[in-house]
């Protein structure tokens, strides 16, 4: 029976990719260990060995095929005495099922395959859930002219192109981080930043987190505009020493004399399936702190427009961005110079039956629930907060008036959240304009756990948002 | 207790190192301003510690008594125009080692809209970007990244400039100084790490926390030389400086300079200061006192009696001028607390 060699998942978020390069041919006898193929994820460029020994009977997937489902048959590899001719090439499996997530949780796993490895490489997951949500466009935003280019481009790149652009325009700029420059970015977001600006400017440190956000904070104060990538904020509460107590807090203590213009940025929140430590909202632990700015775009365009909003900013910002989010493609304004306000909510979608607040990954499933709702009559005005720090509630306040119904989405825990402080700016500033209480859709608070069907109980999704609408509307 | 050097570690010869640092030799003019700088911080320390006592400053308060050679020694030897100093929160001595008004100083203390703060740092977070000098920090070893920053600084700008670090015992034993001990080396980056050994972090000796209790070799694992300086004498101090300057401004990365010295009073105002006998305390007083020594060089030179009491006298008008000053100058305003927390309006 010859053996099925599958799309492998090469990453935490890896849904499909290119199968860049056969590195065997029909005929070739392989061995563990050998490299089969070069396989190009959204992040980088892999190698693909082989685990079991024999000869590659069929080359099922042709190199230079985009969009390969992860679990697809690429090839097919004979044991000894087995001859191509008696191996038909399997028919792709069907994925006309994806995306249906309520059928495929009533489907034990076990049972979605009854080949000798029951495959698991379609497990839905609650990021899974998050990521799906996490491609809905906001209506365009009515700041940009009429009749300008939109660019379809992924969050990865707007973020790449802001940093890029500003550091062309200020050569106080810098990229200090790990793997930032010769690696590329552990999350390729500083992709080609070294080849343009080189090493004196795009600088790879050792992994050495409260050390280089003090270096950094240093360089701040010493009158540079430093921009420093935590691979995730996870990892930046080695260095949350630096950020508050150094960067935040300068400016007052001098009494105005030492400014700290850096920006702090990376990916935050929970991603897939990456366990507890590496799942973590930090948006409400920072947005807690005066002296600083905190900024979590959503899309592409507000990805570029707010990070060179940060970058020129004179004061510290944390800058907040989603690793599930980089891959996703939005419209970007082709404008020479696109910055967008610091301090200002964005309405993604208007509506008048109620306002749902939100911020980063969790504005796509404001977005999927407001479309199911307005299915059942349902108007949602969906609120994209952008900056946590100064908070824009006037934006809220506004859209209160309008609808007397508020409910606050938050990929992040319950207790002293985000969603925790509108709930308390309403109640103090809006009383009047509330015609339900004010409810909360948050992960559980719980550590985020690893198992697929308990993750996925923890986060945020849209049926909850839906659900919890309705019990106010 | 201020030990005369140590004897040099085992020379590792595979390395180049900096050279034994000479005594400074100081002009009579030289010699009558570290006194005068030296006696400016005693004088002013004391007074400090009595305006605490007397409830016009509050919190905390670190003395720097007993350590005036170090500051006036190391920052006389820097390059205003380029060079850099930070440090910790016992920052009063740096300061007016720099020449700043003891006046704006003593009102930081007291809490006033004239402090150089405007009020609003107090005796640990005081700046002069003026003169380059960026505080003031109080969490312990966090200057020590934050200098490294600004070295990084320095070498990004091209401006020749060299970055002078002070932390204390204590926070030599803090993670992120040896974080910043390797991008320094790693990076090259011209900066001087200045170890003020006054042999205890509050109440623990050296000892009693350091497995390798000769501070001076804290940088050997990051290739990093260090020179163990008598911390007690000004010239010491001035020549140790001259000596890392040579080597951190030819590019050859950083350095790291123990000094020996001796806080006389407790860590903060509030510490009693129980973990050392009184005897220890005198005998370095009598035996080492910075301050004394320089008296005999001067008197050495010639400079008699009376000169020297005319500048006591001088001294002792500029701290009562200034404490006067700290006690009646005018609290900030109120609407103070809502300024400086950003720079820019959103």
């Amino acid at each position: 029976m010859a053996i099925e060699i599958k799309m492998p998942a090469l990453s935490p978020t890896m849904e499909e990719g290119t199968l860049a390069k056969w590195l065997v041919k029909e005929g070739d006898s392989v061995k563990s260990g050998d490299i089969m193929a070069e396989i190009e994820t959204d992040k980088a460029t892999m190698e693909f060995e082989a685990v079991d020994e024999g000869t590659i009977g069929k080359i099922v997937i042709a190199e230079g095929t985009d969009n390969v489902k992860v679990g697809d048959v690429i090839a097919l590899l004979l044991e000894e005495g087995e001859s191509a001719d008696s191996v038909a090439a399997p028919a792709t499996k069907d994925d006309s099922a994806k995306g249906d997530a309520q059928a495929d949780e009533q489907k034990p796993a076990d049972k979605v395959e009854d080949s000798a490895h029951p495959a698991q490489e379609k497990v839905e997951t609650g990021a899974r859930q998050l990521f799906d949500a996490a491609s809905n466009d906001g209506r365009r935003d009515p700041e940009i002219p009429a009749g300008t280019e939109m660019v379809r481009t992924t969050v990865r790149e707007a973020l790449r192109d802001a940093m890029a652009e500003e550091m062309r325009k200020d050569d106080r700029v810098f990229v200090m981080g790990e793997e930032v420059a010769q690696y590329q970015g552990a999350y390729k977001v500083t992709q080609g930043l070294l080849d343009e600006f080189g090493d004196r400017r795009v600088i790879d440190t050792p992994i050495t987190e409260y050390g280089f956000a003090g270096v950094g904070t240093g360089a701040a104060m010493g009158g540079l505009k430093p921009i420093i990538e935590f691979m995730t904020f996870n990892f930046a509460m080695q260095a949350i020493d630096h950020i508050i107590n150094s960067a935040a807090k300068t400016n007052y203590m001098s009494g105005g004399q030492m400014r700290c213009p850096i920006v702090f940025r990376g990916p935050n929140g929970a991603a897939s399936r990456v366990g507890a430590q590496h799942s973590q909202n930090y948006a409400p632990w920072y947005a807690s702190v005066p002296g600083l700015i905190v900024i979590a775009p959503y899309d592409a365009a507000d990805a570029k427009g707010l990070l060179k909003a940060a970058i020129r900013s004179e004061d510290p910002v944390v800058f907040l961005e989603n690793e599930l989010m980089y891959g996703r493609s939005f419209e970007v304004p082709k404008l020479d110079d696109y910055v967008l306000p610091i301090g200002k909510a964005r309405i993604m979608r208007e509506g008048k039956h109620v306002t749902l607040v939100s911020y980063s990954i969790g504005v796509g499933l404001a977005l999927e629930a407001a479309e199911t709702l307005a299915g059942e009559g349902i108007e949602a005005e969906v609120i994209d907060l952008r900056t946590l720090r100064p908070l824009d509630k006037q934006t809220v306040l506004n859209s209160l008036a309008k609808t007397n119904r508020l409910v606050v989405v938050e990929e992040g825990w319950p207790t002293c959240s985000i969603a925790s402080e509108i709930t308390a700016i309403v109640m103090e500033e809006a009383f009047d304009d509330l015609d339900a209480p004010v409810l909360r859709v948050t992960n559980e608070d719980v550590p985020l756990p690893y198992a697929a069907n308990l993750e996925k109980k923890a986060l945020i999704d849209a049926r909850r948002v839906v659900a919890t609408v309705k019990k106010i509307v | 207790m201020a030990k005369s050097p140590a004897p040099p570690a085992v020379p590792l010869t595979n390395r180049e190192r900096p050279a034994d640092p000479k005594p400074f030799e100081a002009t009579k003019e030289q010699l009558l301003d570290f006194y005068k700088h030296m006696l400016l911080i005693r004088r002013f320390e004391e007074k400090a510690g009595q305006l605490y006592g007397l409830g016009f400053i509050g919190g905390f308060c670190h003395l720097y008594i007993g350590q005036e050679a170090v500051a006036v020694g190391l920052q006389s030897a820097l390059d205003g125009e380029k060079d850099s100093v930070i440090t910790g929160y016992r920052d009063h001595g740096h300061m007016l080692a720099y020449g700043i008004d003891p006046k704006v100083i003593m009102a930081e203390l007291t809490g006033r809209a004239a402090g150089i703060s405007r009020g609003k740092g107090g005796s640990m977070h005081m700046f002069s970007t003026e003169h380059k000098f960026y505080g003031g920090h109080g969490i312990v070893g966090a200057q020590v990244s934050l200098g490294t920053g600004l070295a990084f600084g320095h070498k990004y700008s091209n401006d020749g400039g060299v970055c002078l670090a002070y932390f204390g015992d204590g926070a030599a034993n803090q993670g992120q100084v040896y974080e910043s001990f390797n991008m320094a080396e790693l990076w090259k980056l011209p900066i001087i790490f200045v170890i003020e050994n006054n042999q205890y972090a509050m109440g623990t000796s050296v000892n009693r926390a350091s497995a390798e209790d000769q501070l001076y070799r804290r940088g050997e694992s990051f290739r990093i030389p260090g020179i163990q300086v008598d911390g007690m004498d000004v010239l010491a101090c001035r020549g140790a400086a001259e000596e890392a300057l040579a080597w951190v401004r030819a590019g050859k990365g950083p350095v790291i300079l123990e000094m020996k010295t001796y806080r006389y009073r407790g860590h903060s105002m509030s510490d009693p200061a129980k973990y050392r006998s009184r005897e220890e305390v005198q005998g370095v007083r009598d035996k080492s006192d910075p301050i004394e020594h320089v008296k005999k060089l001067l008197e050495a030179q010639g400079v008699g009696e009376a000169d020297l009491k005319t500048i006591e006298q001088e001294i002792r008008k500029t701290v009562n001028e200034a404490a006067d000053f700290a006690e009646s100058t005018p609290e900030p305003d109120e609407a103070e607390l809502y300024t400086d927390v950003l720079v820019e309006t959103y």
